[in-house]
């Protein structure tokens, strides 16, 4: 069925090309703005069963009765969700021939990650040649995962075939009506990644969504759904570090994670959405809903981020600690430059006993930006012998920039021990003057002294991943002194 | 030829007058020592020639191997073959000992135009220079001067210096906060990196030092100036006689 309807479309798109590429790109288009008609269009683009559409209908009249979050430290004008499109995917652009096309900028900043050439290719839209033998190494991926009963695959495809669990899982951690954004993606989503480790699996390899860049490309309203069941275990990357020059103002994506009994999940982000320019024009709004639900006894969440791009950071991705004796942990490394604006943080909700939690949190603030940690430790009635540790620390380069810690404890049961502990600094002129007269450069002379400060937080990241963070934590500082 | 002239240098500190005129003419493979009182511009005179910010030359000009030195940035400098041994070395956290060498090592290649170390080469580099200095793989391992004692950090200094192989090293007060064991250690180690290719200037209070690393020239400067220059012996007598003599409160 679904092949019949795939050279339906071809045939329709062949059909197209007589009025050129572009106007192709036009159809794949939702009219502007957000109606109804707009959730029903691109369920029916997806061709989604009833049960989803509904879902999404709800969430779309719930969302209507909401109001924008102003609690964030972030100021940004208002944004005119009418004026917008919902869906534009597969985003089509232009396939290039070669690297030559590419804006050398962007190529400049590969090199410096240290990007193979074949990737960076796949990255920018280029056409990889046959001699690239991505196919098979997908392919190998998918045999090896499979076996192991591994399901890893695409949100749509998995409404599709496994349309079981999607109903089961799906808004179970962040229901439709969590907060204005979720809701917003509730009704809109269009692409996300689908995992379900099964009973007692451990997964046999990183998850990443880098395998998946030469699919489809994902929408700007993401939905990621993780499950890992009795005694599981998997590691799961999400974004790759090149940045993604995406005209695309407001990104507002959802991921939802469940552990099970004994089961852990470990998440890391790398995060490097255009920042915007000097002046704070462009760049994208992230407006992000991150969850993971501790479910089972045993069971054991650990997010990982490294948010070094956007303009407007608002995430916060969370724990609810419902089984006994389960863990949350949340390393983060948050950066800032030029006026971007950052509010970010965790939440770790502990409602079982024995719950423990750890929260690592390393901001860094330069150029005119604003960075703000926010986060929130609540212990319920019921939870005995709650412990949870926190860590805040700030660094601030320069003098035009600022630096918050918000952190909210609440704890209604007297048996819980929690510790926090802050620390604001600033890479003073004696440090850098000493790194520079051992002749380090002032730009590399930041960028060691800002990775050492993260150092407990990058010992977190699988080790490949890390070394990329690393680079990227120079790169995103770039004019940040002198 | 001088590896390192300074003539007439006049430098200001926050619009104050530090230095008032210091003329110095240093030859490859000579040791100077310059001594004075607290205040008396030794510090001074070590960051304006690692090209420190805010010490502002008025006056005057400094010349490292026949180029301008003033015009050099302080990374440039460094590579140049400038090496300061600070008196209070900076901690460096989550950096460790042995990143914080490689970088810098690198660096410095990397400015000269000379091929930059990997791992395994630089481990084995690393490896042959700390051992002389007592330098543990332990300590190579944590952050750089962090928690590090005082004898600790002078050695790391040493170190760095071993390792950098400057032409020109500047030590400034080496001797501070050091017993007598941790300085004949650090002393060995500078002694260890005497050669005809290298000068060194060594900034200190007290003649101690200069009984284990023994200078060619010494100079005594005084409220901005070199007043008087002599051999080896001068900083005997200026043991037993103090600064008192060259107009300097007593220190």
């Amino acid at each position: 069925m679904a092949a019949v309807k795939e050279t339906v479309e071809t045939v329709g798109e062949i059909e197209k090309y007589k009025y050129g590429f572009f106007t192709d790109i036009e159809s794949e288009k939702a009219p502007i703005g957000l109606t109804e008609d707009t959730v029903r269009f691109i369920s029916a683009k997806k061709d989604e069963p009833e049960w989803l559409l509904k879902w999404r209908l709800a969430a779309f009249r719930r969302w209507q009765t909401m109001t924008e979050p102003t609690w964030a430290k972030v100021t940004y004008p208002p944004i005119d969700f009418q004026d917008a499109y919902y869906y534009s995917a597969p985003k089509q652009t232009a396939k290039l021939d070669s690297l030559d096309q590419v804006d050398p900028k962007l190529l400049e900043t590969y090199e410096k990650l240290g990007i193979p050439l074949t990737e960076q290719k796949m990255l920018a839209g280029v056409a990889v040649d046959a001699v690239f033998d991505s196919v098979s190494v997908v392919t190998t991926f998918k045999e090896k995962l499979a076996e192991a009963g591994v399901i890893f695959c695409p949100m749509s495809e998995a409404v599709r075939n496994h349309p079981e669990l999607v109903k089961k899982y799906l808004g179970s951690v962040v229901p439709t009506s969590d907060n204005f954004y979720a809701t917003l993606n509730s009704a809109v989503f269009s692409e996300g990644s689908f995992v379900y480790i099964p009973e007692g699996v451990r997964c046999p390899m990183e998850l990443s969504t880098y395998f998946r860049i030469n699919e489809k490309q994902t929408g700007q309203f993401e939905r990621t759904l993780i499950i890992a069941d009795k005694g599981s275990y998997v590691s799961y990357l999400e974004g790759c570090t090149a940045p993604q020059r995406d005209e695309n103002q407001l990104h507002a994506a959802v991921v939802e994670l469940i552990a099970h009994d004994d089961a852990e999940i470990k998440y890391s982000t790398v995060q490097n959405w255009f920042p915007g320019d000097e002046e704070g024009k462009g760049g994208v709004y992230n407006f992000v809903t991150k969850r993971g639900d501790c479910r089972g006894a045993n069971s054991k969440i650990s997010w990982t981020q490294v948010e070094t791009g956007s303009a407007i950071t608002w995430k916060y991705p969370s724990c609810i600690l419902r089984g006994d004796n389960s863990r949350g942990e949340f390393y983060s490394i948050a950066i800032s430059n030029g006026r971007q604006q950052v509010d970010s943080g965790t939440k770790m909700i502990h409602l079982g006993r024995n719950t423990t939690s750890r929260i690592i949190s390393k901001g860094i603030s330069a150029g005119r930006s604003s960075n703000t940690y926010r986060g929130l430790v609540s212990v319920h009635r019921k939870a005995e012998n709650v412990r949870n540790f926190t860590q805040c620390d700030s660094l601030l380069i320069g003098d035009r920039c600022s630096a918050h810690t918000v952190p909210y404890i609440e704890t209604k049961n007297p048996t819980a021990i929690l510790e926090h502990e802050a620390t604001t600094s600033k890479i003073s002129d004696d440090q850098l003057f000493y790194c520079m007269q051992r002749g380090i450069g002032e730009e590399e002379a930041v960028a060691l002294i800002v990775n050492g400060f993260c150092r407990d937080v990058l010992q977190q990241l699988p080790m490949e991943f890390a070394v990329e963070a690393q680079k990227l934590v120079g790169i995103s500082l770039e004019g940040s002194v002198g | 030829m001088s590896m390192l002239e300074i003539k007439n240098l006049h430098v200001t500190v926050g619009g104050k007058e530090i230095l008032k005129g210091i003329d110095l003419d240093i030859r490859a493979g000579e040791v100077h020592a310059i001594m004075g009182p607290n205040g008396s511009g030794k510090s001074t005179l070590s960051y304006v020639l690692a090209g420190r910010d805010g010490y502002v030359v008025t006056e005057g000009s400094v010349r490292f191997k026949g180029k301008d030195l003033l015009e050099m940035s302080v990374d440039e400098r460094a590579a140049a073959g400038i090496f300061l041994a600070f008196q209070y070395p900076l901690e460096i956290p989550g950096v460790t000992t042995m990143t914080f060498l490689k970088t810098a090592l690198n660096a410095q290649r990397k400015a000269r135009g000379e091929e930059e170390l990997d791992a395994v080469r630089f481990l084995k580099l690393v490896r042959e220079k700390s051992k002389p200095l007592n330098v543990s793989d332990e300590m190579l391992k944590r952050s750089l001067n962090v928690g590090y004692s005082g004898g600790e950090k002078k050695r790391a200094e040493v170190l760095q210096m071993s390792l950098l192989e400057p032409a020109l090293a500047v030590l400034d007060e080496t001797d501070s906060g050091l017993d007598i064991d941790a300085l004949k250690t650090v002393a060995e180690g500078v002694n260890a990196l005497r050669s005809p290719e290298r000068a060194m200037v060594v900034i200190t209070h007290y003649q101690r030092l200069l009984d284990y690393i023994v200078p060619d020239v010494v100079h005594v400067l005084s409220r901005g100036r070199i007043v008087k220059t002599g051999g080896k012996d001068l900083a005997l007598e200026l043991e037993k006689s103090g600064y008192a003599e060259y107009g300097a409160d007593a220190a």
